[in-house]
This record gives C-alpha cells, structure tokens and sequence, in this order.
C-alpha cells in the first residue's frame, strides 16, 4: 500500500481496507472548470493497479460537496469506463441522489464510432464516373422535357400559373434592368478606351466606333448580361427552389400531384429564355451609347461620325447571331438554376450550395456555349 | 446546485408586449419560482411563444418589467443581458439544431464558445448531454439524419450544455408520438429534479400539462391577457372561466356548441 496521499483538484482518495473512498470536497462546476483535473480518473486507475488486487471496491463521499453540476457526472462515468471489465466494482451510493438519478439516464455507455467501409480502387474510380454519368443522363432528362413541355405550353397543355410566369418575368426582365445597363454601359465605355489606345498609333480612330459597335452586338453584351444573370437570376432560382425542398413544400406539390416540372420549372426557363434577348438588345443599345459617349467626350470624335460608322459596320446577321446566342444562354441558366435547386440537400447549407452550384454551372457553361458558337461561325463563315 | 433554489426564479409585472404597434398580450404578470416546471398555456396565436421571445430576451416589452433573481433584465446593460442568457437553456419548437454541425458539434459549441475548457473535457460534456437524453449512439450524426423527436432531443441537450438555471422549452412534445411525448415529460421532470433547474414551458398539450406541470398562466387571446394562474390540474378541476374549461377539458367554448340536430348522422 503507498503512503502518498492519492489527492487532486476537488478530490481527494483513501483506502480504507478494500475499497478506495474518493471524497469530493468543493464546488464542481463544469463551465467554471472546477471539479476532478484532467487525468484524475488515470491516476485513480493507476493507483488501484499498483495497489495489486486488495482494492474491491470504489467508493465515494460527498459529505464535503458544496455546488456540483455535470462536472461530477463526467467524473463518475470516466471512472465507470475506466473500471468496466476489471475487477472492481463501482459504488455510486454516496453521491447525491440527485445525480444519481441523472446517471441512471445515461445507462451503459455506448461507443459512438461510425461504422466506416471502405472502399477499394475500382469503386473510388467508379462512383464519380457513375455519378457523373448520372447527373449528364439528368439534364439531358430536364432539357428533353422543356422542350416536350414548351411544345406542350405553346398548345395551351400545361398546368402552370400565369401569375408565376408574369412574376418571373418581371423579376427576370425590368427587374434586372439596372445591373445589365451598369454592366453593358461600362463595358462599352472600356472597349472605346482599349481601341482607342491601339486605333490612334495608326491614325484609325474612327474606327472605335466598328469596334465597339461589333464586339457589343455579337459578343459581349449577350455574354455580359448571361453572366450578370446567372449571377442574379440563376442564383435565385437555385436557392428559391432548394429552399422549397427543405420546406416539404416540393414534396406536397409532388404529394397532390401538381407537376413540377410545369409548376416550378416551366414559368422559370420561359420567363429567362424569353427576357434574355430583350437584355440583349437593351444591352447592346447602352453598350454602344457607353462607347459612344467616351468616344465623342475623350477621344475627339465627332457624334454624327461615330453614328454613321456604327451603323455601316453592326450588320443585321450580327444582330441575329447575338439574339440567337442569348436564347440559348438564358436556357442554359435557367435550366443550371432549377436543376441545382431541384438536386439539393435539405439543410440551410445545402440552400448555399445550390445557389453556388447555379452560378458556377451558369457561368462556365454560358462561356464554354459561347466558344463553341465561335468556333461554328468561323466555320460557317458568318 | 443551490440549496436555496425555491425562491422566485423570474418574477414578471405588468408585461405588455406585440409586434411593433400590435399589442400580443397586456398586463401580464406571474412569479415562476425556483426549481418548479412553470407552464404557459393558451390556444394557438395567442402569443405563448412570443412571451416566451420576451423572456429569453428576444423581444423587447412595450412596458412591464421581467425579473431574473434580483435583476430586473430589460433595464440592465445588454452584456449583463447576455451573461444572464447564458443561464437561460432555450429548446426552440422545431429543435432549430445547427444543421451544418453534427449532434456532438450543436451541443460543444456553447461550451466552446462560453467556457475554456479543453476539448476533452467538452467532448465528454457533451457526450454526457446527449446520453442523458437517450441519444449516446448518435453523436455524429448530422441533423438532416435524425428524427424529429430526436432533433428535439439535440436540443434539449444543447440547451443543457452549460447546466442552465432556467430551462425554456417550446412546445416540447408537439409532433410526438404519445409514447415519446410520455418519455420526454419524464425526461424533463428527471432532469429538473436531477440538475435543480427550473424550467419554463410553453405547450397546450394536455397529458404533459397535466403531468409535470406545477404551476402555469393561462393567456387568452381574445381579451389579450392572462385570465388565469394555477397549476394546469388545478385550473382543470376548480376554474370557473369558460375559456379556460373549455381548454382543460377539451370541449368547445359554450358559445360554440353544436345544438344535436334531429335525425343528424351523429355529427357534431
């Protein structure tokens, strides 16, 4: 038997023939860390363990207990562990019966791990692809069934409601008018500095105004307003519907058997597809009035010529070729949105998600659509 | 735990609160005193559980005091305001668990927050909270997993993660089952009896109530205020006021009553 006093903070242990008696003096109080010190119960088992096999018992006393909370609670089943499947036994009697009633809550404790399979090579490899395979089969399902449902829109077969096509609409049109005329003004207002830095050395001012007026129409106001819009409106769509998941408020709609499709996705992908050729043109009209206004303020030239030299070079086929480009962009992010929104989780972090994968997806497929629009004019020469 | 825990724990006179220009309730005023399970009853839209927001110190009162221990709460500086809330465990309707966290993660952030414990200590802590309430199996698990029951359960645990004075409970059995709603009355009287705390809830449950409840308020909706105080037994055997008769022992109001029709098809 040692001599050295077994004693810790709040606690101190004496043997007394077979059992140990650990009496608790003192405030215990979890959030104030008062109460056993880490390693406490270690050093109880390593006592007991030198102490060969005299010790039976494990008992306590908590006549000197003053305030106590969880903190002993913690205690007894760190000890209740430590002893489980040695040879000593655990005699709660002496603690308050309060906390004797709380301890008889927790019952056995219970190891918590997860069970965690592994997974071989070919099923780490396998599962994206699958995965991948999978969600390329889903938009080729979503974009399938807009165009089954549009035809069916068109012959007045669809259960959506006007209102909601109205309000998308709106939302995706007058609503987003500010930020496209921000965008498309400054654009154009920088491509007019760019040209002129360069156009100057040859003396071939004037032509800032072909430049503005081309690059505008045929690229970059139907790219800069997708790309302000899938910001804007993509996003939206993703995190409106993705909130609706986590609501129920899809499942009761699937529940009493209204489509989804129709009734969610349908107002959204027309309201988009059919407002974004309209930014377009308003897009380009301010893109080139920004143009023309650094133009003719900074750069010397004179209004009627910038006027005449823009409309001899924007030809209608570019025109045309931007309308055409900015319908399918507005598609494409209305489809990434509801599709986004459609596939999340039902937590406020898989909302987040959603919106974050719309706008990704939006973005990257607006430029990848339109490199490939690129590349088809240049080989079609148009 | 104090000895001396039975005097008044919140002591509220003459609360009127609402929302902006709209009263809820005016003139409310009841003592909860320590270590008992105070109910606050009434029907839907009543403004149970916007009291509950004025006594958590959510909601300012338009007028009325609140007084926690000595303190009257709305007049103290808002830091004195938050260390008194850290007393306060609140258990939301719906459970509200942090749903980017596991189960062990929602009840250590209290404790990670407030207190400077190491992290074993709060892991065991917080595994201790949740085996108290019956979930020891469960600890990594995201919420989006768990049950309804069992997110309330998450909940209570981590409105228990700093041994709160007063426990706040929203309508804590509704949406159980029966069963589970019996286990979680016994839980809270447990827990109650076991850590000394008093706790404040609001339900109109009946069993729950009726069994664990020692004392409560009744608000009306109609005239705005508390029409009456009581045990919920107490209420149902000996209240004279037709609301409150009529809720304890879950008939119409008088004014309600269906008249038997002759050669009904036993409606009503």
């Amino acid at each position: 038997m040692t001599a050295e006093p077994l004693t810790g903070r709040g606690w101190t242990a004496r043997i007394d023939a077979v059992s140990l008696i650990i009496h608790l003096t003192g405030d215990w109080i979890a959030r104030l860390d008062t109460g056993a010190e880490l390693g406490a119960v270690d050093r109880i088992v390593e006592a007991i363990r030198s102490d060969g096999a005299t010790i039976k018992t494990i008992a306590f006393d908590t006549t000197a207990l003053k305030q106590w909370d969880s903190a002993i609670l913690v205690f007894v089943l760190a000890l209740r562990q430590a002893f489980k499947g040695e040879g000593q036994t655990l005699d709660e009697a002496g603690l308050p019966p309060a906390a004797r009633r709380l301890l008889a809550l927790t019952g056995e404790p219970v190891s918590a791990d997860p069970i965690v399979v592994r997974a071989n090579l070919l099923a780490r490899v396998g599962r994206p692809l699958i995965r991948l395979w999978a969600s390329g089969l889903d938009v080729m399902t979503l974009v399938g069934e807009t165009v089954l449902r549009s035809g069916a829109a068109l012959r007045g077969k669809v259960r959506m409601r006007g209102a909601d096509l109205l309000s998308c609409m709106y939302d995706a049109g007058i609503g987003a008018l500010p930020i496209v005329t921000i965008v498309n003004v400054l654009v154009g207002g920088i491509l007019a500095f760019v040209g002129a830095v360069q156009l100057r050395k040859f003396g071939a001012d004037i032509y800032i105004a072909n430049l503005v007026g081309i690059a505008m129409v045929r690229e970059m106001a139907a790219l800069m307003t997708a790309i302000v819009m899938s910001g804007r409106t993509g996003g939206a769509y993703a995190a409106h519907i993705a909130t609706m998941q986590g609501n129920e408020e899809i499942d009761a709609l699937r529940a009493i058997g209204v489509p989804v499709y129709d009734y969610l996705i349908l107002p959204r992908v027309i309201a988009l597809t059919c407002m974004m050729p309209l930014l377009f043109l308003y897009g380009s009209a301010v893109g080139i009035f920004g143009g023309f206004t650094v133009a003719v303020s900074m750069l010397n030239i004179s209004p009627e010529a910038f006027l005449e030299q823009t409309r001899a070079s924007v030809a209608g086929s570019q025109i045309l070729f931007g309308l055409v480009k900015s319908i399918a962009f507005g598609t494409l992010i209305a489809i990434a949105g509801c599709r986004a929104g459609l596939n999340a989780g039902r937590s406020a972090a898989d909302v987040g998600r959603a919106a974050t994968t719309a706008v990704v997806i939006g973005i990257v497929g607006v430029i990848a659509l339109d490199a490939i629009f690129a590349v088809c004019a240049n080989t079609l020469d148009f | 735990m104090d000895i001396d825990s039975t005097e008044p724990k919140l002591r509220v006179e003459g609360l009127t609160f609402g929302y902006g220009a709209k009263v809820v309730q005016h003139d409310v005023s009841f003592t909860v005193s320590g270590q008992s399970i105070f109910a606050i009853m009434g029907g839907s839209g009543c403004g149970k559980s916007t009291l509950m927001k004025a006594l958590i110190g959510l909601l300012r009162p338009s007028a009325g005091t609140i007084h926690v221990g000595d303190i009257d709460y709305w007049a103290a500086t808002e830091e004195r305001r938050t260390e008194i809330g850290r007393r306060f465990g609140v258990v939301f309707q719906s459970g509200a668990i942090w749903s980017s966290m596991t189960a062990e993660e929602n009840v250590a952030l209290p404790l990670r927050m407030f207190t400077s414990l190491d992290d074993a200590s709060i892991r065991a802590l917080a595994q201790l909270k949740l085996s108290l309430v019956g979930l020891d199996t469960a600890t990594s698990v995201m919420p989006a997993a768990l049950s309804g029951g069992m997110r309330k359960r998450v909940g209570i645990a981590r409105a228990l993660s700093l041994d709160p004075d007063i426990l706040f409970l929203d309508e804590p059995s509704a949406g159980l089952d029966p069963i589970s709603a019996r286990r979680l009355d016994d839980l809270i009287l447990e827990l109650r009896d076991g850590f000394g705390m008093t706790v404040v809830m609001v339900s109109h449950e009946l069993p729950s109530l009726m069994s664990i409840c020692d004392d409560g308020i009744f608000l009306d909706a109609d005239s705005g205020t508390a029409i009456a105080h009581g045990a919920p037994k107490v209420l149902r055997d000996s209240c004279k006021h037709p609301t409150v008769h009529a809720f304890m022992t879950r008939q119409r109001p008088p004014d309600e009553q269906v008249q038997p029709a002759e050669g009904s098809h036993g409606a009503g």
